[in-house]
C-alpha cells in the first residue's frame, strides 16, 4: 500500500489541508491501520504539549530584577492596615449620617455613563461628552455610596464586632484598589481596561455596602 | 422596575466587565511604581521562565531576568490593546530569539539542518531511557524545538513562526512534523 507523505498527518491535525487532499487522506486512513496509528500518536503529542504546565523558577529572580530597575529588592508591598487606619474607617462610617433610599435614581444615573466609560474606545471627539457623563455618573455613585454608608452607620450597633471589622477591612481594601485604579487612569486616561476595572471595583464597593446595610437593617 | 431589581441589574452589568489587574498594574508600573511591577513579575515569571527554559534550555534565569527588565523599560509602549501577558510573551519570544541570533548559534545550527529539518535530535529521545516529555523537547534540535514550542505549546501559527524565525512556512511545518515524530516515541 502506498502511504501519503507523513507530513500530511500533521497538516491534518492542524486543519491545514485543502479539502480535496483531506478527503483523500481520510479515505486512506480508514483503510490503513499503520497511518491511523501514527496519526493517533501525533495527536497525543499535540495534546500532551497543550497540557504542559509552567514551572516556577528555581529561585526568586525579583531581587535581580529589582536591582536592575532601581527598585527595592524587598519591595513586595504588603497589604496591611494600621489600627489608626481601621479606626478612621470605622469613625468615618459612624460620622456619615442621613438616610433615605434614593439609591435607585442614583444607581440609574450612574449606570449608563459608567457602562459607556467601561466599554467605549471613544475617539477624541467624543471624549469630552464621555467625560461629562462620567462626571455625572460619579456624582450618582458618590451619592449612592454616601447613602448606603449612612444606612450602615445607623444600623452599625446591630452588627457584631467581627462583622464590623470585616466590613471595614474590606472597604479599606476596595478603597485602596479604587485609589490605585484612579492613579493609573490619571497616567493613562484612554485605557479602557482601567475604566472597566475602576467601574467594577466601585460596584464591588456598592455591593459590599448594600449587603452590609441590609444586614444592619435586618 | 423596583429599586432592588434596578440595582441588581446594574451590579450584573458591571460584574460582566472583566477585571484586568494586569492593566492596572502595568499602568502604575509605567508611571514608576516598582511595587506594581513586582506584582506583574509574580504573576508572569513562571510562564516567562518556562518559555525561556523550553526554547533556550540554558541561561534561563539570566534571560528571564533580562526579559523582565526589558519589559520594565518598555512599559510605556504597552497600550492595553492586547492583554499584558500576551504583550510580555511576545517580548520574551523576541528576546530569546535575539539572544540566539546574537550568539550566531541558533541560525548557524538551523541552517546546518538539511531541507525539511530532518536532523537527529541533539540528545536521544527515548522513553526507555526515562526521558520525560519536557526532557524530550529539550533534546530536539534547536530549530525543531523552537517551532514545536511556539506552535504546539504556545499556540503560534506557522505564518507567525516563519516571520519570527526568518524561515519559510514550509520549513516551519517540516520542523514541527519532525518534532512531533521524535516526541511521539516518548509517549509510547
Amino acid at each position: 500500500m502506498m502511504h501519503p507523505p507523513a507530513e500530511q498527518l500533521s497538516d491534518l491535525l492542524d486543519d491545514a489541508l485543502p479539502a480535496d487532499e483531506r478527503e483523500v487522506l481520510q479515505a486512506h486512513l480508514s483503510g490503513c491501520a499503520e497511518c491511523a496509528t501514527l496519526l493517533d500518536e501525533l495527536r497525543r503529542v499535540v495534546l500532551r504539549a497543550q497540557a504542559l504546565e509552567d514551572r516556577p523558577p528555581q529561585h526568586d529572580l525579583w531581587p535581580g530584577v529589582a536591582a536592575a530597575i532601581g527598585a527595592s529588592p524587598s519591595g513586595r508591598r504588603r497589604i496591611a492596615f494600621t489600627m489608626p487606619q481601621l479606626l478612621a474607617a470605622g469613625i468615618g462610617l459612624m460620622l456619615l449620617s442621613g438616610g433615605g433610599v434614593a439609591l435607585t435614581l442614583r444607581a440609574r444615573a450612574g449606570r449608563a455613563p459608567l457602562t459607556v466609560a467601561a466599554t467605549t474606545t471613544a475617539p477624541d471627539s467624543t471624549l469630552a461628552i464621555t467625560a461629562v457623563t462620567a462626571t455625572k455618573a460619579e456624582r450618582g455613585y458618590d451619592a449612592a455610596v454616601r447613602e448606603l454608608a449612612a444606612e450602615l452607620a445607623a444600623g452599625r450597633g446591630r452588627l457584631d464586632s467581627t462583622t464590623v471589622r470585616v466590613v471595614e477591612q474590606k472597604l479599606q481594601l476596595i478603597d485602596r484598589a479604587i485609589s490605585e485604579a484612579e492613579r493609573a487612569l490619571a497616567a493613562d486616561p484612554g485605557n479602557t481596561y482601567l475604566h472597566g476595572h475602576l467601574t467594577q471595583t466601585r460596584m464591588r464597593k456598592l455591593d459590599l455596602l448594600r449587603r452590609a446595610a441590609h444586614l444592619a437593617r435586618s | 422596575m423596583t429599586a432592588t431589581s434596578a440595582r441588581t441589574e446594574a451590579l450584573r452589568t458591571f460584574d460582566a466587565v472583566a477585571a484586568d489587574t494586569d492593566a492596572v498594574d502595568a499602568a502604575l508600573a509605567a508611571s514608576g511604581d516598582a511595587h506594581a511591577f513586582e506584582r506583574l513579575y509574580r504573576r508572569h515569571v513562571n510562564r516567562i521562565g518556562t518559555l525561556v527554559r523550553r526554547m533556550m534550555g540554558e541561561d534561563v534565569d539570566e534571560i528571564t531576568q533580562e526579559i523582565l527588565v526589558r519589559a520594565w523599560q518598555k512599559l510605556h509602549t504597552f497600550r492595553g490593546e492586547a492583554a499584558f501577558g500576551t504583550w510580555l510573551h511576545r517580548m520574551a519570544v523576541n528576546v530569546v530569539l535575539n539572544r540566539r541570533s546574537e550568539r550566531g548559534r541558533w541560525r548557524k545550527r538551523f541552517v546546518e539542518e538539511p531541507v525539511g529539518g530532518m536532523t537527529e535530535p541533539s540528545r536521544p529521545v527515548s522513553r526507555a531511557h526515562g526521558v520525560d516529555f519536557e526532557g524530550a523537547i529539550a533534546g530536539l534540535s534547536p530549530g525543531a524545538r523552537k517551532v514545536f514550542v511556539l506552535h504546539d505549546v504556545e499556540g503560534y501559527r506557522h505564518e507567525e513562526i516563519a516571520d519570527l524565525l526568518g524561515i519559510s512556512i514550509g520549513t516551519s511545518k517540516s520542523q514541527l512534523h519532525y518534532a512531533r515524530m521524535a516526541l511521539r516515541k516518548t509517549l509510547g
